[in-house]
This record gives C-alpha cells, sequence and structure tokens, in this order.
C-alpha cells in the first residue's frame, strides 16, 4: 500500500501568476516527502494537485505509474490531512474515521472493527463514540490523520498538519507521524513553512521557492551543502561571506579558508553561525555588536572584516556589546554557492 | 419609575396594535351568537366544529397542506441545490447569478401570479392544484436558496472537499454531509416556506379552478358576510402558522 509520485515539468497558473512554474520531482514509494517553503512558494498548490483538487496547467503527474491528470479526488489512490482537519462535526469518531470504508461498500461492523483500530494507532482508543466538537485541536488533528489513513492510502498528503498546535505538542505530533507513516508504509508529502519540522522528519526535503524547487534531497545533505542562496538561508540563519577562488584556495575578507574544488571566478560563501566560533585557532578579530542568550549558546551579532555575522559563543564565555572575541570558521562546514 | 411605566405603555400600545387582530379574530371565533362582533356573549366551540364538518372547508385545508408540503419539499431541493452550486464557485458572474435567484424575493405576488398565469394560457396548461403549486415554488425557491446559501460557510466547503477525498460521489458528499451540517437551515428553510405558502391568497387565488386552497374557501366564505365560522378557520389558519414558526425558531436556535 504505497506508491511512487513522479511529478514531470508541472505549472499551474492562476490568471497571470505561476504558483507552480515548472516543477520535476520524484518521491519513492514509502519515503516521507516534505515540502518545505514560505507562503506562496507553491508548495500548497503542488499538494493540492497531488490530491485531485486542483488540476496542472500543464505536465504530468503519475501516482504508482498511472497517470493521474483528470482524475476526480475521489478515484486516486490518495487521502489527505487538512489543515483545519474538516472532519464531520455530525458524526461520531467512528463514524468519521469509518467513513471512507463506507465509501468503498464496506459493512457497518468490519468498518467500525478498522475505525477503532485506526483510533487506536493515533492514540485515542476507546473515543470512537465522541463527536469531534468535544476534542482538542492535537485529538481533532489525529482523528484526521486516523480518517485519512483508514482507506490504506498509496499516498498520504498533509496540508501543514501541526500548523495549529502549541510547540510541544507539535514536536510529539512529529515524533508520531513518523513512527505511523514508518508502520503503515505509505508514501507521505507533508506540507509545511517550519524548517525544523521539515528536518525533524523528512526523508527527503523539497525547498520550493517561488514556484519552483530551489533544493531537494535528505534533510541532512540540504541543510549541510544547500545548492542555492535560497534554500541556504530558508533551513536557518547562514552568514554570507562574499570570495573569491584563486588557485584552488578560498580567498575571503575572513582570510584564507582553505581549499575548494571550485572554479575560479567571485563565489558566495554560506557559513552557519554554529561554525563560526572561538577556538584554539581562532584568528579573525570581530567586535560583538548584540548578545542574545539561546539556552544552548550565546548568539552573538558581530562586526568582522567590515561584515556584520552570527557567531555562536559557548556558555561559559561571557560576552557584552563592545567586547572584542577571536574566531574560528569550520572550514569543512563551508558551503561555496555561486 | 415614570419613564418604566412610560416604556411599559409604549410597549402594550405596540404589541396591541400588532396582535389586537389576531386576538380578535380568535376570540371571537368562540362566540355564541350569529355576529363576530362586540358584545361577546357568551364561549362556545360550535363553530369550530361547523369548520371541521364542513366537507368544502376539510377538502380546501387537504388542498392547502398538500401543496404547502409539496412546493416547499420542490422550493427546499432546488434552492438547496443552487446555494450549494453558487457557495462553491469562483466563476465570474456568480454574482448576478446570485441576484437573479435572490430578486424574486422582491417581485409582488400579484405581478407573479399574473404572469404564471398567462404563461400558464400561453402553453396550454389548465389550472389545478398543480399550477397553485408552481406558483408557490416560484415565490419560496429565492427564500430557500437564500436561507441554504447564508448557511454554507467554509467549514461545510472544506468537510466536503474531505469526503470527496475519501472517495465520496457527489450525491452522497450532499446527503452524507452538506445536507446533515446545514440541517437546522434546512428544516427553517422549509417550514418558513410552508408558513408561506399555507396562508398565500393572491397567487392560489390566480392559479386555481375547481379545486382550491384554504385561503381562496375562506374568500369564497367571506363574500355570504361574516359569521364567527370564518373567524373559526381563519383561527384555525393561524394555528397552523404559528405552530410552523415556533418550529422554525426551535430549529434554528438549536444550532447555536
Amino acid at each position: 500500500m504505497t506508491a511512487r509520485i513522479d511529478v514531470e515539468n508541472l505549472t499551474r497558473r492562476y490568471g497571470t501568476a505561476n504558483a507552480l512554474a515548472g516543477v520535476t520531482l520524484t518521491v519513492e514509494a514509502g519515503e516521507y516527502c516534505v515540502l518545505l517553503g514560505p507562503s506562496g512558494c507553491g508548495k500548497t498548490t503542488l499538494l493540492n494537485i497531488l490530491g485531485g483538487f486542483a488540476d496542472p496547467s500543464s505536465g504530468s503527474l503519475r501516482i504508482g505509474g498511472r497517470d493521474m491528470v483528470g482524475v476526480p479526488a475521489a478515484q486516486r489512490p490518495t487521502t489527505t490531512v487538512f489543515q483545519d482537519y474538516a472532519l464531520f462535526p455530525h458524526m461520531t469518531l467512528r463514524d468519521n474515521v469509518g467513513f471512507g470504508l463506507r465509501m468503498r461498500g464496506q459493512g457497518r461492523a468490519e468498518r467500525n472493527r478498522r475505525a477503532e483500530e485506526m483510533l487506536d494507532l493515533v492514540g485515542l482508543t476507546g473515543a470512537g463514540g465522541k463527536r469531534p466538537s468535544q476534542l482538542s485541536g492535537g485529538q481533532r488533528q489525529r482523528v484526521a490523520l486516523a480518517r485519512a489513513l483508514a482507506v490504506e492510502p498509496d499516498v498520504l498528503l498533509l496540508d501543514e498538519p501541526l500548523g495549529a498546535l502549541d510547540l510541544n505538542l507539535r514536536r510529539t505530533m512529529q515524533e508520531e507521524l513518523k513512527a505511523i507513516q514508518r508502520r503503515v508504509g505509505a508514501t507521505f508529502v507533508h506540507v509545511t513553512h517550519d524548517q525544523e519540522e521539515a528536518m525533524a522528519i523528512a526523508d527527503r526535503i523539497v525547498v520550493m521557492n517561488k514556484g519552483l524547487i530551489e533544493d531537494e534531497g535528505p534533510p541532512e545533505r540540504v541543510y549541510r551543502r544547500p545548492k542555492t542562496r535560497f534554500a541556504a538561508a530558508f533551513l536557518g540563519e547562514m552568514n554570507f561571506v562574499p570570495a573569491q577562488v584563486r588557485t584552488g584556495r578560498l580567498d575571503s575578507p575572513l582570510g584564507d579558508l582553505g581549499p575548494t574544488e571550485h572554479a575560479a571566478g567571485p563565489v558566495t560563501l554560506g557559513i552557519r553561525p554554529a561554525h563560526l566560533r572561538p577556538g584554539p585557532e581562532a584568528q579573525i578579530p570581530a567586535h560583538i555588536i548584540e548578545v542574545m542568550f539561546q539556552g544552548i549558546h550565546r548568539r552573538v551579532r558581530v562586526e568582522a572584516a567590515g561584515l556584520t555575522l552570527l557567531a555562536h559563543l559557548p556558555l561559559g564565555q561571557e560576552a557584552a556589546p563592545g567586547d572584542q572575541v577571536m574566531l574560528a570558521v569550520d572550514a569543512p562546514e563551508i558551503v561555496v554557492l555561486p | 419609575m415614570k419613564r418604566f411605566a412610560a416604556c411599559a405603555g409604549y410597549m402594550l400600545l405596540i404589541y396591541g396594535f400588532i396582535f389586537l387582530p389576531v386576538i380578535v379574530l380568535v376570540l371571537f371565533s368562540f362566540q355564541d351568537g350569529r355576529f363576530p362582533v362586540p358584545p361577546l356573549k357568551g364561549l362556545t366551540l360550535k363553530w369550530h366544529a361547523e369548520v371541521l364538518a364542513d366537507e368544502d372547508l376539510r377538502a380546501a385545508l387537504l388542498h392547502s397542506l398538500v401543496v404547502a408540503v409539496g412546493s416547499s419539499l420542490v422550493a427546499l431541493f432546488f434552492g438547496f441545490l443552487a446555494a450549494r452550486a453558487l457557495a462553491h464557485s469562483t466563476m465570474r458572474g456568480a454574482a448576478a447569478i446570485r441576484g437573479a435567484l435572490t430578486a424574486p424575493l422582491s417581485v409582488s405576488y400579484l405581478v407573479i401570479g399574473l404572469g404564471l398565469l398567462a404563461s400558464f394560457n400561453i402553453a396550454g396548461i389548465g389550472l389545478s392544484l398543480w399550477t397553485v403549486a408552481i406558483g408557490h415554488v416560484v415565490i419560496n425557491l429565492p427564500l430557500c436558496f437564500a436561507i441554504c446559501y447564508a448557511a454554507l460557510g467554509a467549514g461545510e466547503i472544506q468537510a466536503e472537499r474531505a469526503a470527496r477525498d475519501l472517495g465520496a460521489p457527489e450525491w452522497r458528499v450532499m446527503a452524507l454531509v452538506t445536507a446533515p451540517m446545514i440541517f437546522p437551515a434546512l428544516l427553517a428553510a422549509f417550514l418558513l416556506s410552508i408558513t408561506f405558502s399555507w396562508d398565500e391568497f393572491l397567487i392560489a387565488f390566480l392559479l386555481s379552478r375547481f379545486e382550491v386552497t384554504l385561503p381562496v374557501e375562506i374568500w369564497s366564505l367571506l363574500r355570504s358576510g361574516l359569521n364567527p365560522k370564518t373567524n373559526a378557520v381563519g383561527s384555525l389558519v393561524f394555528l397552523v402558522s404559528a405552530l410552523a414558526f415556533l418550529a422554525v425558531e426551535l430549529a434554528t436556535k438549536r444550532r447555536i
């Protein structure tokens, strides 16, 4: 009960605006794929096209090898967990979860059994007789998940499913989503604008911007070796430093930053604040402008070599605006962007 | 205290103005005498009994009931379908279609009745209870549409999307999700339509021939002069309307 998704050159125009400007993407069967991007980047449009709630203007979409363009939502091997849950308020949880099976002609006894099983899976054992209005936001989210999974879809689509939950609950639900995905084995496509959420649960992150894919791959690769400046900045704070490649070495205002295989010429270096830090080999003098305590470290805004940069200081090191510090760059973690 | 008395007096005047005709009508339907005018000579149920014994009135009552329920169901059905289509529509011109659907609410019954009469004549359709019912569908459909349309919000549209996503064909989306979700509004629209059809005279008068509805029958009774029997049948009409209206109130209350 899982399927691969092949998207090729997909576009979607609304009037003159390009919500999708040509997207090509393959999601392997059983993968947890997260579409990440700012609002208006096209991620929800892509999800709607996958689910059959919007038609592409051009391009092709295959799920499990079957062409899906023009196939109505009701006949696709996909189900959706909607952003606002969209539960049926007049039905019990059991009937909500059993709705899809009812549409597939299953008898009451069988679908009730299955509904209880699914409520079990999402941690709502024995709540089958309740109505959605009696539940908290997090519980409604679980019911929406159970309802979508009850019909054993090949592909589960999740539209900002955790957006309305508070932070702690969101973290818990992320773990559960991942665990449930492993258990049911379906392909999950999850839309969010929260990069931490994306990194925590994705097998594959797809970073989108202005209707195009900026970068896609495993979270660690996309975070540590982003392919574009946008992807680099969207996944977390990043210092951008102009530099030159000369004779196979990175020459920057911060000094020589080691060898590179990049062709000679001007480049932009991406350095995460965590990789700009004090240490025994530190030789970049920096002037602290601002200090922000962040629990596991101090995030400081510094001025160095005429650039304003973000760096992380360990908690043991006292720092105040106006202080001088010496910083080092973790050369292997530098991202070289064209 | 003086201010309170003034307010109370004013209120009594207004309510008296609104309700006195109904009170007089009902009160003098119990008149123990030949004329429904003061003084009240005594109370009797004789006139009510006479209404129930009158074959023509009984037939008219049945006709009214059939026309009211039938035309209201049809108006509700089409009003619901139209509301659903337009609530979802993002197409250009949806607002114009919506306007055209509700505009008949402002057209007088006389115009609608005469227009239908002319249309039926041209089409060669003889007048009967059917034509009366068609007339009542014409006046009640905009009402049903407006009530259903107002009840359909983002919640309904989202739930319908979810139902479709789970494999529901369109008619099951409507029957299992949309209609139950806006059931109080459907009930209110249905009952209001019934009250409108129930005591509607003009259209029923213009579009009926041998079989007539209750208001038309009452009108022909009146031609032979006032008597407590007309009051009694009037009270009956009022009672049914009042009950239906009460039911509407209860139906819409339950929603909150």
